[in-house]
């Protein structure tokens, strides 16, 4: 191929040069790596307003709330003083693709940026199992705008405060507003806007169903009273937006809406490292295509090079920068690997993956990206070498043991275990504590029981497990209690009235400690 | 492949200023006290900047559900140097290694700390603070207004539109000009009627003809012209508004030590600066004395170091005369706040205390006393001190013993009151 002139050189860049660079890659994207993306809306913003994109957690319009309020002076703050610098893009799952881009970023990030979020990010999104079922792309800008116009309506009918105290609980039980194991309905913001008043009636009817006092016939004896829930629940927003007694039609809306979102985010939250590693696999590609093509210069293409080795540099545990494994660099390691293992296998890779060894690497990542999340994608696919390459090695830290042992590290008898336990550390259903509605109790004082079954003796912080119980009762407003099993046997009880919270060991069934 | 780029910089910033102001609400207690410490603690010079908050994070998390530590708890991590497996690692020391997940906010700080602007930091300081007994009077400075109608105009912004008018204008116009063809229509129409018994003459057909122009003419008139439209007119009448004197009443006179001098001057600067931002269109009379009063301005009331023995009913003299003299009561709402440590030359105090109750206070809508000692009740004090039952809206004192007391005597002075 004979070499072109670079579309532009230095570091300013210009609108015509972000078009070039969209379209060029875009062409190589499509025709050499079958990249499958939604059309790009690329918005340049100031670094102002990037923090105002980041306060509203990926959405690009939010309802009023404290806690962005919180996050944005949290963000400015640290900002302003250089603790942080602000992320080059950001990118939201929505048809059309719409990435922001800061504006003081050079040409070369630009392009960079250009490749890793519009068509990166862009084509997981639109590929990923997940997203497919979880998110609806072209919905979501619609449905937000619902959801923000609801909220502030509520708030002029009802008063701020009420609107606050609810959405406060509402965020508190977010994580739990999420059905795992089915999958939702697409959202579209028309239907919710038609269907939402039927809903309003019909719900407050469906409630009613707690309230229904009018004796039948001769009462059977206690024990044929429906347990109810018949099974237990593990959405907890779900539950209390169908069942709990008192709350209005436009709280029930509430709810709903924050669980929407909350089933909106749930994909990405699970696929950190794949999202980030092949977002990150494909600019790295996709730049140096453009240098192999001349579009970028050699100036150019080592500034993109030292960038990219910042986004990908991995401290040390040990290293005072340490916080955590970086899942850029994480994914890009084993995005890189698997084109490695397809391209050039050694004997370890044909024993460790005899499927996708020697075979073709585009089909392989494209397989990879399509049917995985984090913790499947680990399991399958961490190989040996990312493992010695990043001197992995796993820990236990078991509070009846004296001292904290290291079960694995990189080695033959190690590798396995530790690709085990480093997917665990991304199943969200391991790392999150698992707690469900158990019983309400339909004859007595309509009180709650939640039961929270303990992994590996691992219990629920105590202070943050009041307060949280606070907002479910605000929710109920009844009784609540929460039942923590250790190895089926009832490790702490808590408790929660209009009045105040209290923890029982659950050892004796005399009530001990009070607060 | 379809794309789009879009230059926003442009746009508004401010996205998140709603979510600022909700969170300096919900927290304004804490943000209050933070305040109150700061305004104690900075020197006079620079009390209106911009103020670091701190809250502790504990007030202001968003507690979920999560794993707390104990138990077994497994984790991964990179960059192995010398442990193999099987090895035994002493845990570190204060807390047990990978407890729960660190919070996002920062590195295991115990505060939330953020940037509160002057503005803010100025309406927390003055927050619920007013002028007591503020009356409108007399039309004077010309620019307060409000708008008032004033009949109709032919041009002005839609927005004024009033469409009764125009209507009204428009059915007059249409039937002024459709008179005369109506006349006609009618006219022939009466021909037509007597033609009934004819059969299909020619003459009808004339008349059918006209008949058929002269309504078509009828209808070519517009429902509404451009001609009828009439829009509210609004013209500015003045009102009455607010005008306001403060008196800075301090003694200078040697009793006053150096630090108490500061503690007076604190009060005044926090007042000069409620005055400043509140009340915008307030005049400030300075008067410091010691054996003589003096109306001196802004910067030598502050720095000057003249000082002298104590005689504070020249003060008091002083500020009759000017009210005399430049605020008439009818157009000013007169104030005072006077600052001393109590000490005064003898016989002086009762003199005061008739000339303030005889002369000033029925002038004024309020005055407020600060005595600055950090001992008993000074003489002053005493004098005073039966005033209050005699003018119990108008007359406030106060004492202040140390810095900290100044900002919340200052408040107290200046609450506003239920009505």
């Amino acid at each position: 191929m004979s070499k072109r002139e670079p579309i532009l050189e230095g570091s300013e860049w210009t609108f015509d040069a972000l078009e070039a660079f969209e379209e060029e890659i875009g062409r190589i994207a499509a025709d050499r790596y079958r990249l499958d993306t939604y059309p790009n809306q690329i918005e340049i913003i100031s670094a102002e307003q990037m923090m105002d994109a980041y306060s509203s957690v990926g959405m690009p319009i939010g309802y009023h709330h404290w806690s962005f309020g919180k996050q944005f002076l949290s963000t400015e703050q640290r900002y302003r003083k250089g603790h942080i610098g602000l992320a080059y893009e950001l990118v939201i799952n929505s048809n059309p693709c719409i990435a922001y881009l800061m504006e003081e970023n050079s040409l070369t990030l630009q392009a960079l940026v250009i490749a890793h979020a519009c068509f990166g990010h862009n084509s997981f999104f639109k590929g990923n199992y997940l997203f497919r079922e979880w998110t609806d792309a072209s919905a979501i800008v619609n449905y937000i705008l619902f959801a923000r116009n609801y909220i502030s309506e509520c708030e002029e009918r009802h008063g701020v405060e009420a609107v606050e105290a609810l959405l406060d609980s509402c965020h508190a039980l977010m994580n739990l507003g999420v059905d795992r194991f089915r999958r939702p309905r697409p959202i579209s913001a028309d239907q919710e806007r038609q269907r939402q008043k039927e809903r309003e009636d019909y719900l407050q009817q469906q409630v009613n169903d707690l309230w229904r006092t009018i004796p039948q016939k001769k009462q059977e004896p206690e024990e044929k009273w429906p347990r109810f829930p018949s099974e237990p629940q593990e959405n907890l927003l779900y539950f209390f937006e169908k069942n709990a007694p008192l709350l209005e039609p436009w709280e029930r809306e509430i709810v709903r809406i924050v669980r929407k979102i909350a089933v909106y985010f749930y994909p990405q939250r699970q696929t950190k490292i794949m999202n980030e590693g092949w977002a990150t696999f494909w600019h790295y590609n996709l730049m140096n295509d453009l240098y192999d093509e001349g579009l970028i210069s050699e100036g150019n293409v080592l500034e993109f090079l030292q960038s990219h080795t910042n986004v990908v540099y991995q401290p040390d545990f040990d290293s005072p920068y340490y916080s955590g494994l970086n899942p850029y660099t994480l994914g890009f390691a084993m995005f890189s690997d698997i084109r490695r293992v397809c391209e050039a296998p050694t004997d370890e890779d044909k024993r460790f993956f005899p499927d996708h060894a020697g075979g073709d690497w585009l089909d392989t990542v494209h397989h990879a990206m399509a049917n995985y999340k984090d913790e499947s994608f680990i399991l399958q696919y961490l190989s040996p070498k990312v493992i010695r390459d990043l001197k992995l090695f796993s820990i236990m830290d078991d509070d009846a043991d004296s001292a904290i042992s290291v079960t694995a590290i990189h080695d033959d008898f190690g590798y396995r275990q530790v690709r085990e336990e480093l997917a665990d550390q991304y199943n969200l259903s391991k790392q999150e504590p698992d707690i469900q509605v158990w019983e309400v109790s339909l004859r007595g004082d309509r009180s709650m029981t939640l039961k929270h079954i303990q992994r590996d003796r691992i219990p629920l912080d105590e202070d943050d497990a009041k307060e949280v119980l606070k907002h479910v009762h605000h929710l109920w407003r009844f009784d609540v209690h929460l039942e923590s099993l250790r190895d089926d046997n009832v490790h702490r009880v808590y408790h929660c009235n209009a009045e105040k919270v209290w923890v029982d060991s659950g050892d004796s069934n005399k009530s001990a400690a009070a607060s | 492949m379809a794309f789009l780029i879009i230059d926003r910089r442009q746009q508004g910033k401010q996205k998140s200023a709603v979510n600022r102001q909700r969170f300096l609400k919900r927290f304004r207690k804490h943000i209050k006290e933070a305040v109150t410490d700061a305004v104690n603690k900075r020197s006079i010079t620079d009390m209106e900047r911009g103020e670091e908050i701190s809250i502790p994070k504990k007030d202001i998390a968003e507690p979920i559900f999560r794993q707390g530590k104990g138990g077994k708890q497994r984790r991964v991590l990179p960059g192995n140097k010398e442990f193999i497996r099987g090895d035994r690692i002493n845990r570190p020391k204060g807390g047990g290694g990978s407890g729960g997940k660190a919070s996002n906010q920062g590195e295991g700080m115990d505060e939330f700390v953020f940037e509160l602007n002057q503005q803010e930091f100025l309406d927390f300081m003055f927050e619920d603070l007013e002028l007591p007994n503020l009356v409108r009077k007399q039309l004077k400075d010309s620019d307060s207004y409000k708008l008032v109608k004033g009949g109709y105009l032919r041009d002005g912004i839609p927005a004024r539109l009033n469409v009764v008018q125009s209507l009204r204008g428009a059915k007059a116009r249409r039937i002024a000009l459709g008179g005369a063809i109506r006349r006609d229509i009618k006219a022939l129409e009466q021909e037509l009627e007597a033609l009934a018994d004819e059969e299909d003459s020619a003459e009808r057909r004339e008349i059918t003809c006209k008949l058929d122009r002269a309504r078509r003419r009828l209808n070519h008139i517009p429902f509404l012209d451009d001609f009828d439209l009439r829009y509210n007119n609004m013209i500015r009448q003045p009102t009455p508004t607010t005008s306001a004197v403060m008196f800075c009443l301090m003694d200078v006179s040697g009793s006053m030590t150096q630090d108490i001098k500061d503690l007076a001057k604190r009060f005044f600067v926090l007042l000069h600066l409620f005055l400043r931002r509140h009340y915008e269109k307030t005049e400030v009379v300075f008067i410091r004395h010691h054996t003589k009063a003096d109306e001196v301005d802004e910067e030598e009331f502050f720095y000057s170091r003249e000082t002298g023995g104590t005689v504070v009913s020249s003060a008091l003299e002083l500020m009759k005369t000017i009210v005399a003299e430049r605020y008439p009561t009818d157009s000013w709402n007169i104030y005072a706040a006077q600052a001393s440590d109590g000490e005064n030359w003898q016989d002086d105090s009762p003199k005061c205390r008739d000339l303030l109750v005889k002369n000033l206070l029925p002038l004024v809508q309020y005055y407020a006393y600060v005595e600055i000692s950090s001992g008993r009740e000074q003489e002053l004090w005493q004098t005073y001190s039966e005033i209050p039952e005699l003018f119990p809206d108008r007359f406030a004192m106060r004492n202040v013993k140390e810095p900290a007391d100044i900002f919340p005597v200052f408040r107290d002075l200046f609450e506003r009151k239920p009505k």
